[in-house]
């Protein structure tokens, strides 16, 4: 029984005509420009990239605009527009050992090939609301340093000289990257797949995650190796031209987890590893990230898998913010028929208790409920 | 043309590798600047594009071991024809057309003995130039944040 499947129109048209009008606000204040979404609220932008899979700052900040600053909204805004391009391809890997290092520390090594470099951190800033951004305070420039050129070494390879750490994370040769987009879900999931729905998984659940981990839900002890943030080129084979060639650069969050050794009767004790990588400048979403990939790698490390961060079907198939906000959301849209219907059932069963009742007094007083 | 780049591959892969590296960091202003400085305008074909898409850019396991895909980013690419018949290729990040249609244009006239030496000039030296500078001006920035330990000696001279 279909009774009010139309109707909405006009309420739905003017509901987006004032969802406009609240999205522009008071109009005797400049609008925002996506220039300046882009240059000052940039870490936004950069979790709308991660997570919607799309490295595109002017279209992650529309997208901000656009959603209000709602950042699920937004991801799934540029989820959506990724979905009408065509692909033209796949890149050469990116090679964050020659990353343009904006940012890198070290939690294992104090004096390290390239140095501790702090960066535009919010760490050690005390956390008190600053009085001068509620105005346009003139900012002063960047203090200088004359730079070494010293390379900022990987941490992973300081310890792989000595072989005390495992590798970096090998396939077979003939191993192609599985890809999410491409094709469905299937567990259980190679390390290539879990990652690339851990980069682009929710901060906040991978977040929560990683900290379960820490509070004792498998833990893995973890020292944080490093975390570097910088451009990396991205170079992509071009058939007409029949070599690679750069198209530009993008800035990404790179964190190298050291963890909990193993060692066994064939093979001397190593620390193992965890990895993260992220679009844009984000450590928190790294580190998480870098946290459950060696969660999940308890299986392969032959680990017991007794808590959630360790269990990749529950871990993979909730990490994505826009499936899973369409399932809960979804909840408010019209299910009229459905609940009619519960309504019904509950209703016979509630009278047909009610009859049962009334001839149980009158005839047999045992067999109630 | 193509016999030549069939004895010498490697000089003229280097060269075109670089020029449109250098040509995918250009801004709309450096391109239109030098299209205007162009005495003779070129004749040009577009042949596909400029059109934007997308590539799924990989990262590496461990950041050195087997390949993962972490993500796409949005890119414009255009190839076009010139009179000559000298085919111009341009891939850039992003979704500016107009800026990408462009480069191709100069990736052609970089081809082209007549014209590689301006494109040489008024482009691909002076972004180069630029590029050397904004990286050293971000790594002096850098630099300045990087923390110098001291160890607080005692009972000791």
């Amino acid at each position: 029984m279909y009774v009010a499947v139309k109707g909405g129109e006009a309420a739905i048209n003017n509901a987006h005509r004032l969802l406009a009008d609240r999205r522009r606000g008071d109009r005797s204040l400049p609008a925002v420009t996506i220039e300046q979404i882009v240059e000052q609220l940039g870490l936004a932008v950069d979790r709308v990239m991660a997570e919607a899979s799309l490295y595109d700052r002017s279209l992650a900040a529309l997208a901000v605009r656009q959603s209000r600053g709602d950042m699920i909204e937004a991801i799934f805004l540029l989820r959506a527009y990724r979905t009408t391009l065509p692909r033209f391809g796949t890149s050469v890997p990116v090679d964050t050992n020659k990353m343009k290092v904006e940012r890198r520390v070290s939690a294992t090594y104090k004096d390290l090939p390239g140095g501790q470099l702090l960066g535009p951190t919010f760490d050690y800033t005390h956390r008190l609301l600053d009085p001068s951004l509620l105005t346009d305070t003139p900012v002063e420039e960047p203090a200088r340093r004359d730079e070494t050129g010293e390379h900022v070494m990987r941490v992973s390879d300081i310890l792989a000289h000595e072989g005390l750490i495992e590798a970096d994370g090998e396939f077979p040769e003939d191993h192609e990257a599985g890809d999410l987009t491409r094709e469905p879900m299937e567990f259980p999931m190679g390390r290539d797949l879990r990652l690339q729905a851990l980069a682009r998984g929710d901060e906040g659940f991978l977040l929560a995650l990683g900290y379960s981990t820490q509070r004792g839900y498998g833990r893995n002890h973890p020292f944080v190796g490093e975390v570097r943030i910088g451009e990396v080129e991205v170079e992509l084979e071009v058939a007409e031209l029949g070599f690679s060639v750069s198209l530009g650069r993008i800035r990404v969050t790179e964190c190298q987890m050291v963890n909990q050794f193993k060692g066994s009767s064939k093979a001397p004790p190593q620390f193992t590893r965890g990895y993260g990588l992220v679009f844009g400048q984000s450590e928190r979403k790294a580190m998480s990230m870098s946290l459950v990939d060696r969660a999940l790698r308890a299986e392969e490390l032959g680990e017991d898998i007794t808590a959630p961060a360790q269990d990749e079907e529950f871990v993979i198939s909730h990490s994505d913010n826009v499936q899973a906000t369409g399932f809960v959301e979804h909840l408010k849209l019209p299910h009229y028929v459905d609940f009619q219907a519960e309504l019904a059932l509950v209703r016979k069963m509630r009278s047909d208790i009610e009859k049962a009742r009334k001839g149980d007094r009158s005839e047999m007083p045992e067999a109630a409920e | 043309m193509d016999l030549a780049k069939q004895i010498e591959p490697t000089a003229e892969m280097t060269g075109r590798r670089r020029a449109a590296g250098l040509l995918s960091r250009a801004s709309m202003d450096e391109l239109n600047a030098a299209f205007a400085k162009l005495t003779d305008k070129p004749d040009v074909k577009p042949v596909r594009g400029p059109e934007t898409g997308l590539v799924m850019v990989r990262g590496r396991i461990g950041g050195g071991g087997a390949p993962f895909n972490l993500g796409e980013a949005t890119v414009t690419r255009a190839t076009v024809l010139l009179a000559s018949g000298t085919a111009g290729h341009a891939h850039v990040l992003g979704t500016d057309k107009e800026k990408v249609r462009l480069a191709a244009i100069f990736d052609a006239l970089w081809q082209e003995a007549a014209t590689q030496d301006f494109v040489e000039a008024a482009l691909l030296t002076p972004i180069e130039a630029r590029i050397a500078a904004e990286d050293k001006q971000k790594a002096e920035e850098t630099a300045a944040t990087r923390v110098d330990f001291f160890t607080m000696v005692r009972g000791d001279d």
